[in-house]
């Protein structure tokens, strides 16, 4: 009977703190009632900076899965390729980055469900005379933003010359209008703007690959991964997910 | 044991797996590439800017020349390396494209010339006066001066301390990747990218810019003392 109590009551406290990730973190590196969101802000519509706030799709559903855990939302702005690092060390407690389900850091982290999907496609200039994936040959330079899924794809394709690894996608983009890239290969949406932004850019209409985008949450943290996912559902069945979505992509 | 799998694991997975050992040694060529011409441009700039300088202290002529060289002093050591960089490629070669290890020693070389250039000014002005004053009074010409009795003497005084801004030369390439040129830190960045564990890329790249800075140590103390003989 004793353990039975015992075992119940260390449930209740596991139940109680897992919420917000600060229980299964034993170093307790998250702090209770906050839940640390990592991301990279440099990749509108899904995050950017406006003013002094981090705003974007993502900011928009981790303040609604916040809300529904009952705790107050941080975050965090780092290097891409640091968020990943970030949640696995429970520096943080999530990573929302537009970021994609992909076999190699599904060995690192936990990915929760999906809850947009995305294409990485091929912008080029209007005068380029690139219509497809096909001219893209062993002499083209296309540049990437380094890690992301777009920088491992390109990374392995043989057909493409010479990939070139920005630390910002604005940054390949910006190289691309002074001529020094053939193409840039970037997730659709920020491609979007960017494409808006730069007068002479076009998207190829041939997508370079689809992809799922999802939370990645700390290996061992199967508590806080339950809960995310439970608010995704509730909020992709209460139309929140969709709704937030439209108020940044305009439906074409 | 455990820990010991881990560690054989991490290593698999950071430089055998995919080749990605490559990364950091085609990193560390361009690393050196780097340095190397950066290191030469920053020499000719350097002494020539040291020269005009000097010149312009003893003589009071080359006036322009001078004000141009003071002002490429004062905008260079002002200004952080990266952003020189940046400006290099996205603006001065803004709708050209150019080869990015160009672009970078054109950057470094630059950069490295204003420091060089005070090292060997500091170099002229340590010899005593009474040597280019018992020069011009022997007959020889300021340029001969220079030549045969100031410099031969300034530059075994600067030596040590030009190889030190070298070194630093050497730690400072480490922002090349900025413009997407892939020197040895942005090698171990592209590792981490894909791995997404910190520990082993990072220390791998602190490790042989550590081996490398310690070669060059050596090497300077060696010349040090070759240079201090018959000065006793």
């Amino acid at each position: 009977m004793k353990k039975l109590v015992s075992v119940t009551l260390v449930l209740c406290m596991m139940l109680s703190l897992a919420a917000c990730g600060s229980s299964s973190n034993v170093e307790g590196t998250a702090k209770k009632g906050v839940l640390v969101m990592a991301t990279n802000a440099e990749f509108p519509p899904y995050e950017y900076h406006e003013g002094d706030d981090i705003v974007g799709i993502d900011a928009e559903i981790a303040a609604a899965i916040a809300q529904r855990l009952g705790c107050e939302l941080k975050i965090e702005d780092i290097a891409f390729d640091s968020i990943i690092p970030a949640v696995v060390s429970g520096k943080a407690d999530i990573g929302l980055a537009g970021m994609t389900v992909t076999e190699d850091r599904k060995k690192s982290v936990d990915f929760s469900d999906s809850y947009a999907s995305s294409s990485q496609v091929v912008i080029v200039k209007e005068d380029s005379g690139i219509t497809g994936l096909g001219d893209l040959g062993a002499d083209s330079v296309v540049g990437v933003q380094t890690g992301t899924t777009g920088d491992i794809y390109c990374s392995d394709d043989d057909s493409i010359g010479t990939v070139e690894r920005y630390n910002k996608g604005m940054e390949a983009v910006q190289a691309l209008t002074q001529g020094k890239l053939d193409a840039v290969v970037i997730d659709s949406e920020p491609a979007k703007v960017f494409v808006s932004e730069n007068p002479g850019l076009v998207i190829l209409d041939e997508s370079y690959t689809d992809e799922q985008y999802a939370a990645a949450i700390r290996k061992d943290n199967a508590a806080l991964l339950n809960n995310v996912n439970q608010a995704l559902a509730e909020l992709k069945a209460d139309g929140t997910l969709d709704a937030i979505v439209a108020k940044y992509i305009s439906a074409e | 044991m455990i820990m010991w799998d881990q560690f054989v694991s991490d290593l698999y997975l950071n430089f055998v797996k995919d080749d990605r050992w490559h990364y950091l040694t085609r990193g560390l060529r361009t690393t050196l590439i780097v340095t190397l011409f950066a290191a030469l441009l920053g020499v000719i700039l350097g002494f020539l800017v040291a020269i005009i300088r000097n010149a312009h202290e003893n003589t009071g002529k080359l006036r322009f020349l001078n004000g141009l060289c003071n002002l490429y002093l004062t905008v260079i050591r002002g200004t952080p390396a990266v952003v020189q960089l940046m400006i290099i490629y996205f603006v001065i070669f803004g709708s050209v494209r150019i080869d990015k290890t160009i672009t970078a020693i054109i950057a470094f070389g630059i950069n490295s010339g204003a420091y060089q250039a005070e090292i060997f000014r500091s170099g002229i002005s340590s010899i005593p006066r009474g040597q280019f004053e018992a020069g011009r009074s022997l007959g020889f010409s300021y340029r001969q001066t220079m030549v045969h009795i100031i410099m031969p003497q300034a530059l075994r005084v600067v030596v040590p301390t030009l190889c030190n801004e070298y070194i630093t030369l050497l730690k400072e390439t480490s922002v090349a990747g900025y413009i997407a040129l892939e020197d040895l830190t942005k090698g171990g960045d592209i590792i981490r990218s894909r791995t997404y564990s910190a520990f082993m890329p990072l220390i791998a790249v602190a490790l042989i810019y550590l081996i490398l800075v310690l070669v060059l140590t050596r090497l300077v103390s060696l010349l040090e003392r070759r240079l201090a003989r018959g000065f006793r």
